[in-house]
This record gives structure tokens, sequence and C-alpha cells, in this order.
């Protein structure tokens, strides 16, 4: 056996030589000329592909802001759950009968361990000396189909989910500043408007009030007529209250 | 001045052998896009490693204000987000590198599994490559809950629910994760933040040295 320092390589790809080998690749000195230095010459090179790979990144970057949902909610029991993009697959997966449920481990373990593993261990199953992929038929057929079927779970996640609704369902929803002093704030935490509309004005089954863009003669319209699923006649207090509150409600804004 | 002070430290350390092991070598025609425009496939290791540094090097700047825990991180971001000058952009960087780090790595892979890179005598340098990929999936899935915003919360919980799912030792797996049984919290998060800042970083470097000390050693495979 061949031990350590004895050992020759071709060229710079180190195929090991041997003589009988039938593909062993040219030594790169027959391309006179053509290699280069690694230092500095090749390394600047490459800096210029890194270069021009930052300026897209930074495009990127700077065109679509890192996104941030509201501060987690453990109580908030509604909340579609959403992988980042490159667990969709396997996220997606899940959802089929045969890896959930009963067979939930299928899905979560047994189908993503062996595809690692069989990936982990390509060099020990196609293990002929030819390097062309068209020319090893099987290790390139199921790499291609593995891409495949990666690509098509993604993409049938990505249908399958409402990103309108993640969307709602994330969103920041901006606190308001008021004065608590206020004697409008004060007829509403008396009134019956804190039932849908919340207690801070944030909405509930009832809109949000902030940011109606409403006059005060507008809000007091709605609160005797109703809109939409609002009904009619809910303000039971005076004309005098409902004027002040319509006024405090009408100033109410986000930052 | 500079020669002099290679000379000085030269002489006492015998640092020519070191510098010739990383940078002094033969750059091989078939993999130099300069001749070559095709050889661009063989960048995409190259630029892993370069978001690889770029996520560090933001990562760095993101923990001077990220604060682990669950009172505090949502806000440590979004103050960092809106309010400290360029921390949309050191953010957005480290979001925007994590998604970038695996699709490089992924073509990176392809390109190593289609020119059969990984026969003979390079099987090792595949299987520490592996672990690389399954070290950044680990860093994406611990990095995400780090925000401490809704989609992190309830991602981490079904990955977690995942996790617990492996037969025999899901529950210990689970429990070594979340830090309780039941409940995704405070401890969650702080484990969360050790593993992705500490552990799995660790990891990667030395994972990293491996690969490249075995590309060194072995060369890069020739042309098909």
């Amino acid at each position: 056996m061949h031990r350590g320092k004895g050992m020759k390589f071709v060229g710079d790809s180190r195929i090991k030589a041997s003589g009988k080998m039938s593909n062993t690749p040219k030594d790169y000195s027959e391309y006179p000329g053509k290699t280069e230095a690694f230092w500095p010459n090749f390394l600047l090179k490459e800096w210029m592909v890194g270069a021009v790979f930052l300026i897209g990144y930074l495009i990127v970057t700077l065109a679509h802001p890192s996104p941030l949902e509201r501060q987690a909610d453990p109580t908030d029991t509604m909340y579609i759950p959403i992988p980042d993009w490159y667990f969709l697959f396997m996220y997606q997966l899940l959802k089929y009968e045969f890896a959930s449920g009963p067979y939930n481990v299928i899905g979560a373990i047994v189908i993503p361990g062996l595809a690692f593993m069989a990936l982990m261990l390509v060099p020990f199953m196609d293990t002929t000396k030819e390097r062309r992929p068209f020319k090893r038929p099987l290790p390139t057929g199921f790499m291609i189909l593995s891409f495949l079927a990666i690509f098509y779970l993604t993409w049938e996640s990505v249908e399958n989910h409402d990103w309108e609704a993640a969307k709602v369902q994330g969103a920041i929803v901006d606190e308001v500043e008021y004065d608590e002093t206020a004697e409008g704030y004060e007829i509403y935490q008396g009134s019956s408007c804190i039932g849908c509309h919340g207690d801070s004005f944030q909405g509930g089954l009832g809109l949000p009030l902030t940011n109606t863009g409403m006059t005060p003669e507008e809000i007091i319209e709605i609160a005797h007529d109703g809109r939409g699923t609002m009904p009619a006649g809910t303000w039971e207090g005076s004309e005098e209250d409902l004027q002040v509150l319509a006024e405090f409600i009408a100033e109410l804004e986000t930052k | 001045m500079l020669n002099k002070i290679y000379d000085w430290v030269d002489e006492r350390l015998d640092i020519t052998p070191i510098w010739r092991d990383i940078a002094d070598h033969e750059v091989p025609e078939h993999v130099n896009p300069a001749h070559h425009f095709s050889a661009f496939i063989y960048c995409f290791g190259g630029l892993t490693f370069f978001v690889t540094v770029i996520q560090i090097l933001s990562g760095m700047f993101l923990t001077m204000y990220y604060t682990p825990d669950i009172e505090n991180a949502w806000k440590s971001v979004f103050y960092l987000q809106n309010d400290v000058a360029f921390g949309e952009l050191v953010r957005g960087m480290h979001h925007w590198g994590a998604s970038l780090v695996i699709v490089m790595m992924f073509l990176h892979t392809l390109r190593v599994f289609f020119t059969g890179s990984y026969k003979k005598p390079r099987e090792l340098n595949w299987i520490v490559g592996v672990l690389i990929f399954g070290v950044m999936l680990g860093l994406g899935f611990t990095g995400y809950l780090l925000p401490w915003d809704m989609k992190a919360l309830f991602a981490t919980k079904v990955g977690i629910e995942i996790a617990a799912s492996v037969p025999f030792i899901g529950e210990q797996i689970k429990i070594l994760l979340a830090g309780d049984s039941t409940i995704l919290g405070a401890q969650t998060l702080t484990r969360f933040f050790a593993i992705h800042v500490f552990f799995l970083p660790a990891a990667l470097l030395g994972l990293l040295a491996a690969h490249f000390i075995m590309i060194r050693r072995q060369g890069i495979s020739g042309p098909l």
C-alpha cells in the first residue's frame, strides 16, 4: 500500500498517477500561459466577481427592507405559521396524507433523513471514475428528480399560502397617542362603542377608529345610522356627548 | 519597510511555508472565468464564503443592539430597524445574506455534483460540505426565531414539533432546544441565541477550515 509522501499526482487536479487510468485529465501545464498565480492575479479577478455580486446584493437589500411582524403573541391561536422559504418544501411535504397525522414521522423525519443521508453518501454509491454528467445517467437523473421535487413542493407551498392574509395577521398595529384626561376619552370609555372598537381604538369586531380621515359630522352620522356590519342606533348617549366624542375620534392619528 | 517587517517575523517564525500554503499556488485555466466564461460555475463556492463573511460581520454588529429576552428582543430589533443609523441596512444584509448563502451553497453543491468532483480522492471533502449545508440550515432555523415576531414564534413552534417527532429521543431533543417540554418562551429564545451565535458558528468555522485545507491539499478537480 502506498502511504504518505510517496504519492504522485497528475497536475493540479491531483488525480493519483497510475498510468492505467483512461480518464486522466490533462495537466494544466498543457495550457501554456493560461494558468494564473492565485495571489494576487486570480484573487483580484475573483474580487471583481465578488464586487458585481455585492452590488446586486446591496440593491436587493435597499429595495426590500427586511420584514418584521408584530411582537410574538403566544395567545394568538389564529395565526397561520410559515417557515422561511428554503424550508417550504419540507413544510409542504407534511401536508400530504401519506406524510401527516399518524404518518407524520415519515414526512418529518424519514424522507428528509433519507435524502440527507443519500446526499452525504453519494461518493460511495457513485464510485465509477467517470465524471461527465451525461456519462453517468443514474446520479444525474436522481439529482434532477430531487431538484424537480423540491422545486414542485416549494411552488405548491407558495401557491397554497394566503399571502394577503399572512400580511394582515402579522402587521404591526401602530399605537395611537391620545390624552386620557380628555372629555371625549371619558365618554368613549363609558359608551358601548368600546365593545367592538377596542379599549384603545384598535378595532376588534369593528374597524379601528384611528386615521379615519372623517369629519366629526360624518362620524356622528355613522354612530346614528350604522355602516357595513355596524347596526343603526347604537349610540345611546346624548347628542352633546356624541359631538365631543366625534371631535375626539376625528383627531385620532397614529404617529 | 514591509519587507523588513516580513523578514523580521520570518526569521523568528518561518512564515514563508504558511504563506506558500495559503496563497502561493497556480490556478488552472478551466476554473478561470477570464478564459472560459462558463467557468463562472466555479465561483459559487467562493461567493458562498464571501456571503458567509458578510453574515459574520453583519451579525457581530447586530449583537451590539440585539437583546435576547422575550420582553426586549422584538423592541431591540424594531429600534435597530427604525432608529439606528444604517441599522436597516445591516439587518437587511443579514436577512438577505441568509437566503443568498443558501442559494449560493445550493448552486455550489450542484456544480460539484454535476462535475463529479466528489469522486475519489475527494469523498471526505464532499461529506464535510454536506455537513456545512446542515449547519447553515441550522443557522437559518435558529436565526429565524431571534426577532421574536409572530412568524418567528409560530414557525419555531412547528420546527420544534418536527424535532419532537424523532423516534425515541424526540422529547429530549425538544427539551434541549426549547428548554421546556411544553413552553416555547424565554428559555427557548436564549438557547436559540446561544446556538445561533456560538455553537453553530464554531462548528461552521471548524468545518470551513477542514473544507479549505482539503481543497489546498488535493487541488481543485481537473477539467471534464
